[in-house]
């Protein structure tokens, strides 16, 4: 029996986990995929939003300045990257002008600090390569860039440390209560807890359903992404934005914490939760919206695409609520969701409080993670000292990223470690470069199955099903 | 750590540069591989037809590195491996890492840059659909198959004819595979003519022209790929979309010279080979700093990395001994034409030893065309040429007496038309 069950291991989840792991609680999370941040979390811009865009007075506009606020901390505590870069919102004519205009104004009403509004040739000196067409923009100083899965990531692993279970590849299939015990059905066996947090992004809405709370439908929301290489990274340093228009939100350009630069994502409305396939003609929108803001973008340069699906509710804002006692959604958390979802976090143990839940703070809680150093970002010092404790940080696996196999084994070894290649690739960036992974993949197979000592054709890229290898030559 | 010559990569280039320097009085040699063997990318490429230039025989990849790395062993030439070079300086300064020694920094005299090449990959060309496991290049497949002894998949598509997509198309049969087809954006193939042959025709492996992916599917394995015919402008014509199922797709869509060090070493690159600007010793626009093989352009035969790849060991040493001459007389080398590209670009005629071979390749497939190389309106070589195609290196060797006589700045190879 379990104090909490929550729901599903995104950036909201872990959120959640984390929080909850500051009390002496037992805790777990149930995730239907192999690994943390699999669903939208992996695919998104990966932006902490200022907090100009939400309408006030929503559940938007609150979680998303004070998420803005705590972001720094939380990253430095659990070092992750995280960068204020700021984002301008661009202005091409009247129309545009007076929509940043009104952005300003909600921004202030909405307790967003370091807002202004900048004169055009204020921005070409801030961004030469904005086109020329511009005539002024919305700056917002507080506008950062972080690396979602990498964040989701750290989050579990340090609610991990601090005592919160994982069970993965687990599919919550129904929920029943009894005696006032939540009954969590899957395909893993039956879980029992007093609390439930519903976490589960894109299937947020079933999960609700299964509790008997209030109906709300999750929309699935595709967007697409082009990301480019390094060598282009710095063709803007803040991220970009344009005013939304009838046609949609409009398409970012962006750095990322990385150093390389995306473009992206469209917005398409789709039947099913999981088709995360590019089209061509999505990206070829979203290359000419980045262009519309941004000079100098080159297909050329693009290493890869992808795309991430929104978990849109049709309420128009988040779904943060009790649906049944002792119960509490965390539902529907779309952009700003990223930014949001560590301020989130506090306000659902506060609701689990409010039902009832006795909150006791640990004595012992872990805040920092430690051991978190990619070998290329370490000092001399610590570089030597790594060396000398495996000869392994000495080897560079993947090639592009300048990844050693003693960072490989770390992200195998972590807790919640990598069981995958993309688990490997997401915790410390082996595939990520310019090759993706072409000259790594066979050795990060290979590094799989010696640590984890299952073998090589076991390996999966991915989830269930994502088998590589095929079986032995003849 | 001070040496007179570091080379960057144990591949053929930088065997045949190393063993050239040495032969030419340089001792103190060191080459820097990060792979666990030498042999570079040879050691994956366990058929045979290497060799036919330079030894006169048919060899299998390995065979003919291993020859290299015997003169290597027998000149007593000093190798690191598993080092990794992550930085190249203007100064010619080096930090490497291995296992062994950790990070390790080195003053040189001189470089030779041999770090190959790499693949083009899905990414880069954007193909829309799904990402499932299944989409692997043709080069990482290969090192599963030949190196590691695992299979990649049952039921393959290929695209891209280039070499190494041929070859695997040939070894996935062999070892039991079904391979579909090999599906090409071109109208002509970018690979060797006998590959073709010996790697499909041989095994009935159907090769279609001016064809391209246009989707893969299935969701966490590949599950089919659509294939559609492409205009004459290479995009995909509506209505003859062809869904293939496959569960594996294998990507040989050409290869890019990996000049990361170059390019932080500030060393000026060339657009069209994304290699840097060689002279006729293979000397980059960095004085001591040399590059030679498919990190300057692709070729197409190793015989020819191997070749070019002496000089840039010659010149190297040259250099190293003080005995390579500055004199401002020197011209440059242009493709028109039809002709891409020429290296090496610039020619000092004094520092010539013999001769210097001109590699090229030309942009489309011609037949029945001369070759013609022209100082100003005089034309100094002519060579018939019944059919050129871009996945063949073409290649002109002229003296040193005719280079000395040249007297505009520019020496122009180009593509003429015979009137038949």
């Amino acid at each position: 029996m379990f104090d909490v069950a929550i729901i599903g291991a995104g950036i909201v989840g872990t959120s959640i986990a984390r929080e909850l792991s500051k009390y002496d609680l037992s805790c777990v999370v149930i995730e239907k995929s192999n690994d943390v941040s699999n669903g939208s979390t992996k695919a998104n811009s990966g932006i902490v939003h200022a907090g100009y865009d939400a309408k006030e007075g929503t559940l938007k506009a609150k979680f998303n300045v004070l998420g803005s606020e705590m972001y720094e901390k939380i990253c430095e505590e659990l070092d992750v990257p995280y960068k204020r870069n700021g984002s301008l919102v661009l202005a091409f004519n009247d129309d545009d002008l007076r929509h940043i205009e009104m952005l300003y104004e909600r921004g202030l009403k909405n307790g967003v600090k370091e807002l202004s509004i900048i004169d055009k040739n204020t921005v070409l000196s801030l961004e030469p390569n904005i086109q020329d067409n511009v005539v002024g923009a919305l700056y917002a100083k507080t506008g950062a860039i972080v690396s979602p899965f990498e964040l989701a990531i750290a989050l579990a692993e340090n609610a991990n440390e601090n005592g919160v279970e994982f069970m993965f590849s687990t599919t919550v299939t129904n929920i029943y209560k009894e005696n006032d015990v939540f009954n969590i059905e899957t395909n893993n066996g039956k879980f029992k807890s007093r609390y439930l947090v519903n976490a589960a992004g894109l299937f947020s809405d079933e999960i609700n359903d299964m509790l008997g709370g209030e109906k709300f439908k999750i929309i699935p929301r595709r967007g697409e992404y082009c990301l480019f290489d390094k060598s282009v990274g710095n063709i803007v340093t803040r991220t970009i934005f344009q005013t939304p228009s009838n046609k949609g939100k409009g398409i970012l350009v962006s750095p990322t914490v990385h150093g390389n630069l995306f473009v992206g994502p469209n917005a398409i409305e789709m039947d099913k939760k999981d088709d995360v396939s590019t089209t061509k003609k999505g990206i070829e929108e979203i290359l000419k919206g980045g262009s519309r803001s941004v000079k100098n973008i080159n297909p050329r340069d693009i290493i890869t695409s992808f795309a991430g699906i929104r978990a849109t509710s049709d309420t128009g804002d988040f779904v943060i609520n009790v649906p049944t006692k002792n119960a509490v959604n965390a539902a529907g958390i779309e952009s700003p969701g990223l930014t949001a979802s560590v301020a989130i976090a506090p306000y659902v143990v506060s609701l689990l409080e409010n039902e009832g839940l006795r909150l006791t703070l640990k004595n012992n809680f872990i805040k920092h993670r430690t051991n978190t150093k990619l070998f290329i970002q370490m000092t001399d010092d610590e570089k030597k000292l790594a060396l000398s404790s495996n000869s392994a940080y000495g080897r560079i696996i993947c090639r592009c990223e300048h990844i050693t196999e003693g960072d490989i084994i770390n992200a195998i070894k972590r807790p919640l470690g990598a069981r995958t290649v993309d688990g490997v690739k997401r915790r410390v960036r082996a595939g990520m470069g310019r090759c993706q992974g072409g000259f790594c993949m066979p050795r990060v197979v290979e590094i799989l199955s010696r640590e984890l000592n299952i073998p090589m054709t076991e390996i999966l890229k991915s989830e269930e099903g994502s088998y590589i290898l095929t079986g032995r030559t003849k | 750590m001070e040496r007179d010559l570091v080379i960057i990569g144990g591949g053929p280039a930088g065997l045949a540069a190393a063993i050239e320097a040495k032969k030419n009085g340089i001792d103190d040699i060191l080459i820097l591989e990060r792979d666990k063997r030498l042999g570079g990318i040879l050691q994956q490429c366990i058929h045979n037809g290497f060799g036919l230039h330079v030894f006169k025989e048919q060899l299998t990849g390995p065979e003919y590195a291993q020859r290299f790395i015997d003169e290597v062993e027998k000149l007593g030439i000093e190798y690191k491996l598993e080092s990794m070079v992550l930085h190249l300086g203007e100064d010619k300064k080096i930090i490497a890492l291995n296992p062994k020694d950790g990070l390790f920094e080195i003053e040189a005299k001189a470089v030779v840059l041999a770090m190959g090449c790499r693949e083009r990959t899905r990414g880069a060309l954007n193909i829309p659909g799904s990402r499932p496991a299944g989409v692997f290049t043709a080069g990482a497949a290969q090192r599963f198959v030949n190196m590691e002894g695992y299979m990649v998949g049952k039921k393959v598509v290929i695209l891209g004819s280039g070499d190494i997509g041929l070859i695997m198309a040939r070894r996935m049969t062999l070892e039991g595979a079904e391979v579909k087809m090999v599906v090409e954006l071109m109208p002509y193939s970018t690979g060797l003519k006998r590959n073709i042959v010996q790697c499909l025709e041989d095994f009935d492996i159907p090769l279609l022209f001016n064809h391209t992916v246009t989707k893969i599917h299935g969701k966490e394995r590949v599950e089919g790929v659509t294939i559609a015919k492409v205009d004459d402008k290479r995009q995909p014509i509506e209505g003859t979309e062809l869904f293939v199922e496959c569960d594996t797709l294998l990507l040989s869509v050409g290869l890019i010279p990996e000049n990361e060090l170059t390019r932080e070493a500030k060393i000026e690159i060339n657009p069209v080979t994304n290699g840097a600007y060689v002279n006729e010793l293979m000397e980059t626009s960095i004085e001591g700093i040399f590059a030679c093989g498919n990190v300057v352009h692709v070729h197409d035969l190793v015989d020819f990395v191997t070749q070019e790849s002496f000089l840039a060991g010659y010149g190297a040493a040259k250099y190293i001994k003080g005995e390579k001459s500055n004199s401002a007389n020197k011209f440059k080398t242009k493709g028109l034409n039809g002709i891409r590209y020429v290296v090496p670009n610039i020619i000092h005629p004094e520092n010539v030893k013999d001769a210097v071979n001109f590699y090229m390749r030309v942009s489309d497939v011609y037949h029945n065309v001369n070759l013609i190389v022209k100082d100003g309106d005089k034309v100094l070589y002519k060579s018939r040429k019944n059919h050129v195609s871009p996945g063949e290196m073409e290649n002109v060797k002229l003296s040193k007496d005719i280079l000395q006589k040249v007297e505009g700045d520019e020496l122009v190879f180009e593509l003429e038309e015979v009137a038949i």
